[in-house]
Protein backbone atom coordinates (compact mmCIF):
# COMPACT_ATOMS: atom_id res chain seq x y z
CA UNK A 1 0.00 0.00 0.00
CA UNK A 2 2.78 2.41 0.80
CA UNK A 3 4.29 1.98 -2.83
CA UNK A 4 0.83 4.09 -3.91
CA UNK A 5 1.61 6.97 -1.47
CA UNK A 6 0.70 7.74 1.77
CA UNK A 7 -2.92 8.53 2.98
CA UNK A 8 -3.93 11.81 4.81
CA UNK A 9 -6.82 12.22 6.40
CA UNK A 10 -9.22 14.31 4.65
CA UNK A 11 -12.67 14.70 6.22
CA UNK A 12 -14.48 13.81 8.95
CA UNK A 13 -17.70 12.59 7.79
CA UNK A 14 -19.20 11.15 10.90
CA UNK A 15 -18.75 11.38 14.23
CA UNK A 16 -19.74 8.83 17.54
CA UNK A 17 -23.17 10.42 17.86
CA UNK A 18 -24.16 10.33 13.84
CA UNK A 19 -22.42 6.71 14.05
CA UNK A 20 -25.30 5.53 16.47
CA UNK A 21 -28.04 8.03 15.46
CA UNK A 22 -27.68 6.02 12.12
CA UNK A 23 -26.78 2.66 13.55
CA UNK A 24 -30.65 3.80 15.72
CA UNK A 25 -32.40 4.45 12.75
CA UNK A 26 -31.68 1.22 11.48
CA UNK A 27 -32.30 -0.78 13.86
CA UNK A 28 -35.61 0.66 13.70
CA UNK A 29 -35.83 0.28 9.85
CA UNK A 30 -35.23 -3.74 10.24
CA UNK A 31 -37.87 -4.08 12.78
CA UNK A 32 -40.15 -1.66 10.84
CA UNK A 33 -39.59 -3.43 7.05
CA UNK A 34 -40.00 -7.00 8.23
CA UNK A 35 -42.97 -6.21 10.46
CA UNK A 36 -41.19 -7.83 13.22
CA UNK A 37 -37.89 -9.64 14.52
CA UNK A 38 -39.52 -12.88 13.83
CA UNK A 39 -36.77 -14.88 11.76
CA UNK A 40 -34.30 -12.17 11.84
CA UNK A 41 -30.87 -13.20 12.34
CA UNK A 42 -27.27 -10.63 12.04
CA UNK A 43 -24.61 -11.44 10.66
CA UNK A 44 -21.69 -8.99 11.06
CA UNK A 45 -18.72 -9.21 8.03
CA UNK A 46 -15.19 -9.63 9.69
CA UNK A 47 -14.06 -7.40 10.92
CA UNK A 48 -15.78 -4.06 11.50
CA UNK A 49 -19.32 -5.12 10.44
CA UNK A 50 -18.71 -7.66 13.83
CA UNK A 51 -19.39 -4.76 16.38
CA UNK A 52 -21.94 -2.67 14.20
CA UNK A 53 -23.65 -6.01 13.92
CA UNK A 54 -23.46 -6.70 17.73
CA UNK A 55 -24.51 -2.59 18.10
CA UNK A 56 -27.76 -2.91 15.77
CA UNK A 57 -28.53 -6.62 18.12
CA UNK A 58 -27.99 -4.39 21.13
CA UNK A 59 -30.47 -1.35 19.68
CA UNK A 60 -33.08 -3.99 18.28
CA UNK A 61 -33.09 -5.84 21.78
CA UNK A 62 -33.81 -2.54 23.67
CA UNK A 63 -36.74 -1.61 21.13
CA UNK A 64 -38.39 -5.07 20.98
CA UNK A 65 -37.10 -6.86 23.95
CA UNK A 66 -36.05 -9.79 21.46
CA UNK A 67 -32.77 -11.02 21.32
CA UNK A 68 -31.73 -11.54 17.53
CA UNK A 69 -29.10 -14.30 16.68
CA UNK A 70 -25.38 -12.50 15.77
CA UNK A 71 -22.79 -13.82 14.01
CA UNK A 72 -19.69 -13.26 12.10
CA UNK A 73 -18.14 -14.01 8.56
CA UNK A 74 -14.92 -14.51 7.67
CA UNK A 75 -15.01 -13.90 3.86
CA UNK A 76 -11.10 -14.33 3.20
CA UNK A 77 -11.66 -18.06 1.15
CA UNK A 78 -14.65 -16.96 -0.46
CA UNK A 79 -12.78 -13.77 -2.46
CA UNK A 80 -12.30 -13.36 -5.98
CA UNK A 81 -8.82 -11.61 -5.70
CA UNK A 82 -7.14 -14.36 -3.65
CA UNK A 83 -5.12 -15.50 -6.55
CA UNK A 84 -4.19 -12.68 -7.51
CA UNK A 85 -3.12 -10.63 -4.70
CA UNK A 86 0.72 -10.82 -3.86
CA UNK A 87 -0.35 -11.35 0.27
CA UNK A 88 -2.16 -14.19 1.62
CA UNK A 89 -4.44 -12.50 4.44
CA UNK A 90 -5.18 -14.11 7.63
CA UNK A 91 -7.80 -16.39 7.59
CA UNK A 92 -9.92 -15.73 10.76
CA UNK A 93 -12.74 -17.71 12.68
CA UNK A 94 -16.49 -17.69 11.08
CA UNK A 95 -19.57 -17.83 13.91
CA UNK A 96 -22.91 -18.60 12.58
CA UNK A 97 -24.04 -21.35 15.55
CA UNK A 98 -27.48 -21.15 14.32
CA UNK A 99 -29.23 -22.36 11.54
CA UNK A 100 -30.12 -19.82 8.99
CA UNK A 101 -32.53 -21.67 6.38
CA UNK A 102 -35.52 -19.71 6.04
CA UNK A 103 -34.22 -17.05 8.23
CA UNK A 104 -34.18 -13.34 7.30
CA UNK A 105 -30.45 -12.93 7.07
CA UNK A 106 -29.28 -8.91 7.63
CA UNK A 107 -25.51 -8.75 6.33
CA UNK A 108 -23.79 -5.86 8.37
CA UNK A 109 -20.57 -4.03 6.78
CA UNK A 110 -19.10 -0.93 7.68
CA UNK A 111 -18.11 0.58 3.94
CA UNK A 112 -20.15 -0.90 0.42
CA UNK A 113 -17.92 -0.24 -2.10
CA UNK A 114 -17.10 -2.48 -5.40
CA UNK A 115 -19.93 -5.09 -3.77
CA UNK A 116 -16.96 -7.90 -4.51
CA UNK A 117 -17.07 -8.22 -0.07
CA UNK A 118 -21.10 -8.95 0.03
CA UNK A 119 -20.52 -10.96 -3.09
CA UNK A 120 -18.14 -13.10 -1.34
CA UNK A 121 -20.22 -12.84 2.00
CA UNK A 122 -23.23 -14.18 0.29
CA UNK A 123 -21.52 -17.12 -1.57
CA UNK A 124 -20.04 -18.06 2.26
CA UNK A 125 -23.61 -17.81 3.63
CA UNK A 126 -25.01 -20.42 1.09
CA UNK A 127 -23.10 -22.81 2.43
CA UNK A 128 -24.39 -22.92 5.84
CA UNK A 129 -28.27 -22.75 4.82
CA UNK A 130 -30.69 -21.34 2.50
CA UNK A 131 -31.93 -18.49 4.02
CA UNK A 132 -35.20 -17.22 2.97
CA UNK A 133 -34.27 -13.43 2.66
CA UNK A 134 -30.40 -11.79 2.57
CA UNK A 135 -31.05 -8.17 3.34
CA UNK A 136 -27.73 -5.86 3.56
CA UNK A 137 -27.27 -2.89 6.14
CA UNK A 138 -24.06 -0.89 5.73
CA UNK A 139 -22.99 2.39 7.43
CA UNK A 140 -21.42 4.11 4.39
CA UNK A 141 -22.02 3.80 0.96
CA UNK A 142 -19.33 5.10 -1.20
CA UNK A 143 -20.67 3.58 -5.02
CA UNK A 144 -18.28 2.39 -7.67
CA UNK A 145 -20.41 -0.89 -7.41
CA UNK A 146 -18.80 -3.28 -9.92
CA UNK A 147 -21.96 -6.17 -9.51
CA UNK A 148 -25.78 -5.99 -9.23
CA UNK A 149 -25.70 -5.40 -5.31
CA UNK A 150 -27.43 -2.73 -3.56
CA UNK A 151 -27.54 -1.96 0.03
CA UNK A 152 -31.09 -1.93 1.66
CA UNK A 153 -30.23 0.22 4.84
CA UNK A 154 -27.38 2.63 4.72
CA UNK A 155 -26.37 4.94 7.48
CA UNK A 156 -24.68 7.28 5.29
CA UNK A 157 -24.16 7.81 1.42
CA UNK A 158 -21.07 9.10 0.90
CA UNK A 159 -19.98 10.31 -2.88
CA UNK A 160 -16.18 9.88 -3.45
CA UNK A 161 -13.76 9.20 -6.05
CA UNK A 162 -11.68 6.01 -6.50
CA UNK A 163 -8.75 7.59 -4.89
CA UNK A 164 -9.79 8.32 -1.84
CA UNK A 165 -10.10 5.88 1.01
CA UNK A 166 -13.22 5.60 3.65
CA UNK A 167 -12.15 4.52 7.00
CA UNK A 168 -14.82 3.62 9.58
CA UNK A 169 -13.29 3.53 13.21
CA UNK A 170 -15.21 1.63 16.13
CA UNK A 171 -14.35 1.99 19.58
CA UNK A 172 -14.26 -1.88 20.29
CA UNK A 173 -11.17 -2.11 17.38
CA UNK A 174 -10.02 1.38 16.96
CA UNK A 175 -10.40 2.75 20.45
CA UNK A 176 -12.06 5.86 18.51
CA UNK A 177 -15.79 6.15 16.80
CA UNK A 178 -15.86 7.78 13.59
CA UNK A 179 -15.76 7.97 9.59
CA UNK A 180 -12.68 9.25 7.93
CA UNK A 181 -12.14 10.11 4.35
CA UNK A 182 -8.46 9.54 3.78
CA UNK A 183 -6.62 10.62 0.26
CA UNK A 184 -3.85 8.94 -0.85
CA UNK A 185 -0.90 11.28 -1.75
CA UNK A 186 0.83 12.02 -4.95
CA UNK A 187 4.43 10.12 -4.54
CA UNK A 188 6.91 12.40 -3.91
CA UNK A 189 4.41 15.23 -2.75
CA UNK A 190 4.66 16.42 1.06
CA UNK B 1 0.59 -9.50 7.54
CA UNK B 2 1.76 -12.47 8.87
CA UNK B 3 3.05 -14.76 6.54
CA UNK B 4 4.12 -18.32 5.99
CA UNK B 5 8.21 -17.22 4.13
CA UNK B 6 8.52 -20.36 2.30
CA UNK B 7 7.75 -22.57 -0.38
CA UNK B 8 7.72 -25.90 1.53
CA UNK B 9 6.45 -27.80 4.45
CA UNK B 10 9.61 -30.24 4.78
CA UNK B 11 9.91 -30.79 8.43
CA UNK B 12 9.46 -28.84 11.65
CA UNK B 13 13.18 -28.51 13.12
CA UNK B 14 13.43 -25.41 10.62
CA UNK B 15 10.08 -24.11 11.52
CA UNK B 16 10.17 -21.06 13.54
CA UNK B 17 7.58 -20.29 16.67
CA UNK B 18 5.98 -17.53 14.51
CA UNK B 19 5.21 -19.81 11.24
CA UNK B 20 3.83 -22.72 13.67
CA UNK B 21 1.28 -19.87 15.67
CA UNK B 22 0.37 -19.18 11.78
CA UNK B 23 -0.45 -22.03 11.04
CA UNK B 24 -2.05 -23.48 14.25
CA UNK B 25 -4.26 -19.70 14.16
CA UNK B 26 -5.46 -20.36 10.46
CA UNK B 27 -5.95 -24.07 11.83
CA UNK B 28 -8.86 -23.16 14.15
CA UNK B 29 -10.32 -20.85 11.54
CA UNK B 30 -10.37 -24.28 8.86
CA UNK B 31 -11.39 -26.45 12.15
CA UNK B 32 -15.03 -23.81 11.79
CA UNK B 33 -15.09 -25.03 8.29
CA UNK B 34 -15.63 -28.51 9.11
CA UNK B 35 -18.65 -27.95 11.24
CA UNK B 36 -20.67 -26.50 8.53
CA UNK B 37 -23.36 -28.32 6.39
CA UNK B 38 -20.86 -28.04 3.30
CA UNK B 39 -17.18 -27.96 4.30
CA UNK B 40 -16.15 -27.36 0.78
CA UNK B 41 -14.64 -23.57 0.34
CA UNK B 42 -13.56 -22.11 -3.21
CA UNK B 43 -10.30 -20.93 -1.84
CA UNK B 44 -7.82 -23.20 -3.91
CA UNK B 45 -9.90 -23.54 -7.26
CA UNK B 46 -7.86 -24.24 -10.17
CA UNK B 47 -4.91 -25.21 -7.87
CA UNK B 48 -3.60 -28.83 -8.70
CA UNK B 49 -1.66 -31.24 -6.19
CA UNK B 50 -0.30 -33.91 -6.89
CA UNK B 51 -0.62 -36.89 -3.67
CA UNK B 52 2.73 -38.98 -4.22
CA UNK B 53 2.81 -41.93 -2.01
CA UNK B 54 5.66 -44.31 -2.43
CA UNK B 55 4.56 -46.07 1.23
CA UNK B 56 1.05 -47.32 2.80
CA UNK B 57 -0.67 -44.75 4.14
CA UNK B 58 -4.65 -44.22 5.21
CA UNK B 59 -5.07 -41.33 7.20
CA UNK B 60 -2.46 -39.03 5.98
CA UNK B 61 -3.63 -39.85 2.41
CA UNK B 62 -7.45 -39.77 3.15
CA UNK B 63 -6.62 -36.64 5.45
CA UNK B 64 -4.67 -34.97 2.37
CA UNK B 65 -7.40 -35.95 -0.35
CA UNK B 66 -10.31 -34.06 2.08
CA UNK B 67 -7.76 -30.90 2.97
CA UNK B 68 -7.70 -30.68 -0.97
CA UNK B 69 -10.97 -30.99 -1.67
CA UNK B 70 -12.88 -29.02 1.05
CA UNK B 71 -10.36 -26.05 -0.61
CA UNK B 72 -11.52 -26.46 -3.73
CA UNK B 73 -7.91 -28.09 -5.37
CA UNK B 74 -7.67 -31.12 -8.00
CA UNK B 75 -5.88 -33.36 -7.08
CA UNK B 76 -4.02 -36.40 -9.06
CA UNK B 77 -2.56 -39.61 -7.13
CA UNK B 78 0.52 -41.38 -8.21
CA UNK B 79 0.92 -44.38 -6.49
CA UNK B 80 4.71 -46.70 -6.18
CA UNK B 81 2.95 -49.90 -7.82
CA UNK B 82 1.28 -48.01 -10.66
CA UNK B 83 4.08 -45.25 -11.19
CA UNK B 84 6.59 -45.39 -14.09
CA UNK B 85 8.81 -45.77 -10.81
CA UNK B 86 8.51 -50.06 -11.92
CA UNK B 87 9.35 -49.14 -15.48
CA UNK B 88 13.07 -47.36 -14.13
CA UNK B 89 12.06 -44.00 -14.54
CA UNK B 90 13.82 -41.62 -11.33
CA UNK B 91 11.77 -40.04 -9.04
CA UNK B 92 13.06 -36.65 -10.25
CA UNK B 93 11.85 -37.24 -14.26
CA UNK B 94 8.52 -38.56 -12.97
CA UNK B 95 8.20 -35.02 -10.59
CA UNK B 96 9.30 -32.86 -13.51
CA UNK B 97 7.05 -34.38 -15.80
CA UNK B 98 4.26 -34.30 -13.52
CA UNK B 99 4.99 -30.77 -12.39
CA UNK B 100 5.23 -30.17 -16.28
CA UNK B 101 1.66 -30.87 -16.79
CA UNK B 102 0.45 -28.34 -14.17
CA UNK B 103 0.35 -29.42 -10.41
CA UNK B 104 1.02 -26.51 -8.12
CA UNK B 105 2.33 -28.70 -5.09
CA UNK B 106 3.42 -31.88 -4.57
CA UNK B 107 2.50 -34.12 -1.25
CA UNK B 108 4.98 -36.88 -0.75
CA UNK B 109 5.47 -40.11 1.33
CA UNK B 110 8.83 -41.88 0.84
CA UNK B 111 10.71 -44.41 2.75
CA UNK B 112 14.07 -42.83 2.12
CA UNK B 113 14.65 -39.69 4.76
CA UNK B 114 15.37 -36.44 2.62
CA UNK B 115 13.40 -37.64 -0.71
CA UNK B 116 11.02 -34.80 0.08
CA UNK B 117 13.81 -32.42 0.14
CA UNK B 118 15.82 -33.42 -2.52
CA UNK B 119 12.23 -32.44 -5.03
CA UNK B 120 11.76 -29.64 -3.56
CA UNK B 121 15.49 -28.52 -4.45
CA UNK B 122 14.31 -29.71 -8.28
CA UNK B 123 11.07 -28.37 -8.31
CA UNK B 124 9.22 -25.02 -8.71
CA UNK B 125 6.35 -25.78 -7.49
CA UNK B 126 5.60 -26.40 -3.05
CA UNK B 127 6.06 -29.98 -1.90
CA UNK B 128 4.85 -30.84 1.48
CA UNK B 129 6.14 -33.85 3.72
CA UNK B 130 3.62 -36.37 4.51
CA UNK B 131 6.42 -38.61 6.05
CA UNK B 132 10.10 -39.89 4.97
CA UNK B 133 11.79 -42.65 6.09
CA UNK B 134 11.90 -42.14 9.95
CA UNK B 135 12.68 -38.32 9.19
CA UNK B 136 9.99 -36.27 10.04
CA UNK B 137 6.41 -36.33 9.58
CA UNK B 138 5.82 -32.07 9.80
CA UNK B 139 1.87 -32.33 9.12
CA UNK B 140 1.65 -34.67 12.07
CA UNK B 141 3.71 -33.06 14.46
CA UNK B 142 1.63 -29.55 13.65
CA UNK B 143 -1.88 -31.25 14.33
CA UNK B 144 -0.58 -32.79 17.60
CA UNK B 145 0.68 -29.57 18.57
CA UNK B 146 -3.00 -28.03 17.10
CA UNK B 147 -4.93 -30.87 19.56
CA UNK B 148 -2.72 -29.86 22.67
CA UNK B 149 -3.56 -26.17 21.96
CA UNK B 150 -7.19 -26.42 21.22
CA UNK B 151 -7.34 -28.08 24.62
CA UNK B 152 -4.68 -26.58 27.06
CA UNK B 153 -5.03 -23.22 25.58
CA UNK B 154 -0.69 -23.02 25.06
CA UNK B 155 1.87 -25.34 24.59
CA UNK B 156 4.48 -23.13 26.93
CA UNK B 157 5.38 -24.52 29.91
CA UNK B 158 3.10 -28.15 29.15
CA UNK B 159 4.71 -30.93 30.56
CA UNK B 160 5.02 -33.64 27.36
CA UNK B 161 5.71 -37.56 27.91
CA UNK B 162 6.69 -39.20 24.49
CA UNK B 163 6.87 -42.97 24.89
CA UNK B 164 7.40 -45.58 22.66
CA UNK B 165 10.26 -46.33 19.81
CA UNK B 166 11.31 -42.92 19.57
CA UNK B 167 14.74 -44.48 17.12
CA UNK B 168 12.37 -45.51 14.27
CA UNK B 169 9.55 -42.98 14.46
CA UNK B 170 9.60 -39.52 12.30
CA UNK B 171 6.41 -38.47 13.89
CA UNK B 172 8.13 -38.30 17.54
CA UNK B 173 11.20 -36.01 15.58
CA UNK B 174 8.38 -33.48 14.40
CA UNK B 175 6.67 -33.28 17.53
CA UNK B 176 9.92 -33.37 19.61
CA UNK B 177 11.18 -30.22 17.64
CA UNK B 178 7.83 -28.51 17.09
CA UNK B 179 7.23 -28.77 20.90
CA UNK B 180 10.62 -27.37 21.90
CA UNK B 181 9.91 -24.39 19.74
CA UNK B 182 6.95 -24.32 21.28
CA UNK B 183 8.05 -24.01 24.59
CA UNK B 184 6.99 -27.35 25.87
CA UNK B 185 9.16 -29.46 28.28
CA UNK B 186 9.28 -32.63 26.45
CA UNK B 187 10.02 -36.25 28.46
CA UNK B 188 11.51 -39.25 26.10
CA UNK B 189 10.97 -43.00 27.27
CA UNK B 190 11.61 -45.97 26.10
CA UNK B 191 13.91 -48.92 25.65
CA UNK B 192 17.61 -47.63 25.64
CA UNK B 193 18.38 -49.13 22.67
CA UNK B 194 14.91 -46.91 20.99
CA UNK B 195 16.63 -43.85 22.43
CA UNK B 196 18.57 -41.61 19.88
CA UNK B 197 20.76 -39.46 21.37
CA UNK B 198 20.40 -36.45 19.83
CA UNK B 199 17.27 -35.80 22.23
CA UNK B 200 19.32 -34.53 24.69
CA UNK B 201 21.24 -32.48 22.61
CA UNK B 202 18.22 -30.69 21.94
CA UNK B 203 16.83 -30.47 25.79
CA UNK B 204 14.76 -33.48 26.17
CA UNK B 205 14.85 -35.34 29.46
CA UNK B 206 14.95 -39.13 29.20
CA UNK B 207 14.19 -41.81 31.04
CA UNK B 208 13.94 -45.59 30.86
CA UNK B 209 11.09 -46.09 33.94
CA UNK B 210 7.47 -44.77 32.41
CA UNK B 211 6.17 -43.85 35.94
CA UNK B 212 8.93 -41.07 36.37
CA UNK B 213 8.29 -40.27 32.48
CA UNK B 214 4.43 -40.13 33.00
CA UNK B 215 4.28 -38.19 36.53
CA UNK B 216 2.64 -35.36 36.02
CA UNK B 217 2.45 -34.99 32.47
CA UNK B 218 0.14 -32.52 31.08
CA UNK B 219 0.25 -34.90 27.65
CA UNK B 220 1.41 -38.50 26.99
CA UNK B 221 1.77 -39.20 23.86
CA UNK B 222 2.20 -42.71 23.12
CA UNK B 223 4.11 -44.09 20.00
CA UNK B 224 3.01 -46.97 17.71
CA UNK B 225 5.30 -49.71 18.19
CA UNK B 226 6.37 -50.66 14.68
CA UNK B 227 7.28 -54.07 14.77
CA UNK B 228 8.04 -53.89 10.35
CA UNK B 229 10.75 -51.39 11.00
CA UNK B 230 12.21 -53.53 14.03
CA UNK B 231 15.62 -55.26 13.21
CA UNK B 232 18.59 -56.76 14.96
CA UNK B 233 17.75 -57.07 18.53
CA UNK B 234 16.90 -53.52 19.44
CA UNK B 235 13.90 -54.25 20.53
CA UNK B 236 12.78 -55.99 23.66
CA UNK B 237 9.78 -58.02 22.97
CA UNK B 238 5.96 -57.52 23.08
CA UNK B 239 5.82 -59.01 26.57
CA UNK B 240 8.73 -57.40 27.97
CA UNK B 241 7.52 -54.35 26.27
CA UNK B 242 4.07 -54.73 27.67
CA UNK B 243 5.49 -54.96 31.39
CA UNK B 244 7.87 -52.52 31.29
CA UNK B 245 6.18 -49.55 28.75
CA UNK B 246 2.49 -49.74 27.86
CA UNK B 247 0.51 -46.98 28.62
CA UNK B 248 -2.56 -48.25 31.25
CA UNK B 249 -4.73 -47.03 33.72
CA UNK B 250 -2.40 -47.30 36.46
CA UNK B 251 0.05 -45.86 34.59
CA UNK B 252 -2.23 -42.92 33.20
CA UNK B 253 -3.20 -42.01 36.82
CA UNK B 254 0.10 -40.43 37.73
CA UNK B 255 -0.08 -37.94 34.98
CA UNK B 256 -2.17 -34.01 36.11
CA UNK B 257 -5.75 -35.69 36.03
CA UNK B 258 -6.75 -33.62 32.82
CA UNK B 259 -3.82 -35.02 31.06
CA UNK B 260 -4.37 -36.22 27.05
CA UNK B 261 -3.35 -38.82 25.75
CA UNK B 262 -2.57 -39.26 22.42
CA UNK B 263 -1.48 -41.46 19.77
CA UNK B 264 -0.98 -40.70 16.13
CA UNK B 265 -2.65 -44.11 14.75
CA UNK B 266 -2.58 -46.97 13.91
CA UNK B 267 -2.78 -48.66 16.95
CA UNK B 268 -1.62 -51.83 18.41
CA UNK B 269 -4.09 -51.93 21.13
CA UNK B 270 -2.61 -54.64 24.09
CA UNK B 271 0.55 -53.99 22.82
CA UNK B 272 2.07 -49.89 23.12
CA UNK B 273 -1.44 -48.80 24.87
CA UNK B 274 -4.36 -50.73 26.54
CA UNK B 275 -7.66 -50.67 24.88
CA UNK B 276 -9.38 -49.30 27.93
CA UNK B 277 -7.35 -46.45 27.86
CA UNK B 278 -7.47 -45.26 24.25
CA UNK B 279 -11.31 -45.48 24.12
CA UNK B 280 -10.95 -43.48 27.52
CA UNK B 281 -12.14 -40.24 28.56
CA UNK B 282 -8.58 -38.55 28.00
CA UNK B 283 -8.17 -40.16 25.10
CA UNK B 284 -8.07 -37.24 22.09
CA UNK B 285 -6.79 -39.84 19.40
CA UNK B 286 -10.08 -39.55 17.90
CA UNK B 287 -9.72 -35.77 17.56
CA UNK B 288 -6.65 -35.68 15.87
CA UNK B 289 -8.01 -37.18 12.91
CA UNK B 290 -10.19 -34.03 11.61
CA UNK B 291 -7.52 -31.79 13.45
CA UNK B 292 -5.18 -33.18 11.01
CA UNK B 293 -8.11 -32.22 7.52
CA UNK B 294 -7.74 -28.60 9.57
CA UNK B 295 -3.96 -28.58 9.70
CA UNK B 296 -3.47 -29.93 6.23
CA UNK B 297 -6.08 -27.26 4.68
CA UNK B 298 -4.08 -24.60 6.41
CA UNK B 299 -0.97 -25.36 5.07
CA UNK B 300 -1.86 -25.67 1.37
CA UNK B 301 -3.98 -22.03 1.81
CA UNK B 302 -0.49 -21.02 3.56
CA UNK B 303 1.21 -22.06 0.50
CA UNK B 304 -0.96 -21.47 -2.33
CA UNK B 305 -3.59 -19.21 -1.31
CA UNK B 306 -1.98 -15.92 -2.53
CA UNK B 307 -0.99 -15.03 -5.75
CA UNK B 308 2.66 -15.41 -7.38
Amino acid sequence: MSSEGQLKVKAQIMDGAAIRRSLVRISHEIVEKNKGVQDIVLVGIRRRGVPLSERLGAYIEEFEDVVVPNGSLDITLYRDDLTLRHDRPMVHRTEVPFDITGKTVILVDDVLYTGRTVRAAMDALVDFGRPGTIQLAVLVDRGHRELPIRPDYVGKNVPTSRHEVIEVRVDEIDGIEDVVIMERQEEGAE
Amino acid sequence: MPELARKDVLGLETMSRQEIELVLHTADSMREVLDRPITKVPALRGRTVLMMFYEPSTRTLASFNLACKNMSADTVSVSKSSSSLVKGESLRDTIQNLESMGADAVVMRHPSAGAPHYIARNIEGSVLNAGDGAHEHPTQGLLDLFTIEQHKGSLEGLKVAIVGDILHSRVARSNIWGLSTMGADVTICGPSTLIPPYVTEIGCTVTHDVREAVTDADVIYVLRIQLERQEGSMFPGAREYRRLFTIDAERISLASPDALLMHPGPMNRGVEITTDVADGAQSVILEQVPNGVAVRMALLYLLLGGGE
